[in-house]
């Protein structure tokens, strides 16, 4: 195995880095500013069984150290994805991970199922963890909801399932048991925090869903702390997300237990972000006489 | 579209809170059409945290940006002196389109509002370049707030201005003096206008285009963060649906809008 390489479950990945979903779009965006096939491994945005039209206006807005999203999921369906996005995304020679996200268990299934018909898919992510959809509450806040979405997904796909959770939650590390028990390959963590922001000259919330996901820097010390919990308590591969901008802050989370990372809200601020952190962490690997990452994966040394 | 390390020739103030850069950028120079965009990433550290989009105002060997201070990016671009570097990632977005050939004469109405001139520049002297008849209109709320008329009496054939308290050019709403100049005007043209500035004003003068049934192109502005069309963030009603402002746009054709 090359010295970057790691395994997700059946994929095999060049390096640990990967592109977010949702910060990427269905990666044609940034064929222009970035290689496509330099990166690890990429995840589309999330897609429903039906087009959806997403939230109203203003969906975005810039915090300290962040930003807040409110995007709602807006998407053509899945059959739009299959016959419009597969073709470009099948071509790049990097593996292509979808995500998907259902209303109900029921959705969860016929996507993958549809999906797991497509060749040019390595694996899916299940969304089951974004804050911005109308609904009561999130299954990534009920263990139960999870195991039963997992399994579901897990009965009908041998493709790779890797799940997303939410950081909204009492205790995640509980979310995380749950997915692996019902024999999801990974899990990817965190999914955004929910926020807001007001305006006071309007008096009006700054978001036209009100609240949104808050993403960026500002949470990495809490996504870090998360991925170190997560993967001291469970078996199957972690990959870490929260605020990565460049390969040391990706090289902390890899040394807390991530097996690999995921680039999301850095890459509206520098698109070609990935290839650079790809770098990044071979220069830390040769610098510390290193061989391989998977050398380095929780060597956090933690005694007190 | 490249995202570029540049260097920044120039940083004047024009105006109470207006500036204008020149930036040497032969990539963006080369490649760009006006109405089209860059996204300037204003300083190294977290604040602001997002790239800030800017038109492109004008190019003449090398790329000009005209801007306002309105917040906190725009005011750490204005401190920044010759010699210093910006991360530039452009030319984004759709830009306008030219009048397209028919039996009739084309002719380019400008109209711009506020620091919505800040694109129309590039494109009137394009258009003249292109032998198209361009008239433009300069509206504001006041003689301080009208910005580049110099520019645009050296690109266009004809030019007015429109003050809303009269304390320049003729008093009103830039919406009245299109009235006025359509009323002495010839009509043996094939008219496109293009218009830039608020909404209010974006949305008064597609209604007075539509009775006329003049094509009638908008530059929109959104609050963005990618500027590429992957994060959605910059969705505009449209009668086909929700479009990106930062790829679709900024340039949309009036009728195609819902207006709020």
């Amino acid at each position: 195995m090359a010295v970057l390489g790691i395994n997700i479950g059946k994929i095999k990945l060049n390096n640990p880095v990967m592109a977010a979903s949702g910060t990427f779009g269905y990666a044609q965006e940034f064929e222009k500013l970035v290689n496509l096939k330099n990166i690890g491994a990429i995840i589309t945005k999330t897609i429903t069984l039906n087009p959806k039209a997403g939230n109203p206006m203003p969906r975005i807005c810039e915090t300290a150290g962040g930003m807040l999203n409110a995007i709602g999921l807006q998407n053509e369906g899945a059959d739009n994805f299959i016959k419009e996005k597969m073709p470009y995304l099948s071509k790049i020679g990097s593996p292509i991970i979808v995500s998907i996200s259902g209303n109900n268990i029921d959705e969860f299934f016929i996507l993958a199922r549809r999906l797991d018909k497509i060749k040019g898919i390595s694996g899916l992510e299940l969304n089951i963890s974004c804050p911005n959809i109308k609904s009561r509450g999130l299954v990534a806040q009920d263990n139960k909801a999870t195991y039963e979405v997992v399994k579901a997904v897990k009965k009908i796909t041998a493709k790779t399932v890797i799940t997303k959770l939410s950081p909204n939650v009492t205790n995640i590390v509980e979310i995380a048991k749950a997915a692996q028990d019902a024999g999801s390959d990974a899990v990817s963590l965190v999914n955004t925090f929910l926020g807001m922001a007001i305006d006071i000259d309007t008096r009006r919330p700054k978001l036209g869903n009100i609240t949104g996901g808050l993403s960026g820097p500002c949470i990495k010390p809490i996504a870090l702390r998360m991925t170190y919990e997560v993967s001291r308590n469970i078996n199957i591969p972690v990959i870490g997300i929260g605020g990565i901008m460049n390969s040391n802050d990706a090289i902390e989370f890899i040394l807390a237990g991530a097996t690999a990372i995921q680039v999301g809200t850095a890459n509206f601020i520098e698109p070609g972000v990935c290839g650079k952190i790809v770098k990044g962490i071979e220069d830390y690997l040769r610098k510390h006489k290193v061989e391989k990452v998977e050398d380095i994966i929780g060597a956090l040394n933690d005694k007190k | 579209m490249k995202d570029i390390k540049a260097k920044i020739l120039s940083n004047k103030k024009i105006g109470s809170a207006y500036y204008k850069i020149a930036i040497d950028a032969p990539y963006i120079a080369r490649s760009a059409r006006p109405g089209q965009f860059v996204q300037i990433k204003c300083s190294n550290s977290l604040e602001p945290f997002l790239r800030r989009p800017f038109s492109i105002h004008r190019i003449n060997g090398n790329m000009e940006i005209l801007y306002e201070t309105v917040g906190k990016g725009t005011e750490i671009l204005s401190r920044k002196k010759e010699g210093d570097f910006v991360d530039i990632l452009g030319p984004l977005g759709n830009g306008f389109s030219l009048p397209e050939t028919s039996n009739l004469e084309p002719r380019a109405i400008i109209i711009a509002g506020g620091v919505g001139a800040a694109p129309l520049v590039y494109l009137t002297e394009e258009l003249t370049k292109k032998k198209i008849k361009t008239i433009v209109l300069i509206g504001a709320k006041t003689k301080g707030l009208i910005l580049c008329e110099k520019d645009f009496k050296k690109a266009a054939h004809e030019v007015y201005v429109s003050t809303d308290d009269g304390t320049y050019g003729s008093h009103g709403f830039v919406s009245k003096l299109f009235h006025k100049i359509l009323k002495i005007t010839e009509s043996r043209f094939n008219t496109v206008v293009y218009v830039c500035g608020p909404q209010g004003m974006l949305k008064c003068i597609a209604e007075i285009c539509q009775e006329r049934n003049f094509e009638c192109q908008v530059s929109l502005e959104e609050k963005m963060a990618c500027g590429i069309g992957a994060c959605l963030g910059c969705v505009v009603k449209t009668r086909s649906g929700n479009k990106l402002a930062c790829k679709d746009g900024p340039v949309f054709n009036a009728n195609e809008l819902i207006w709020p």
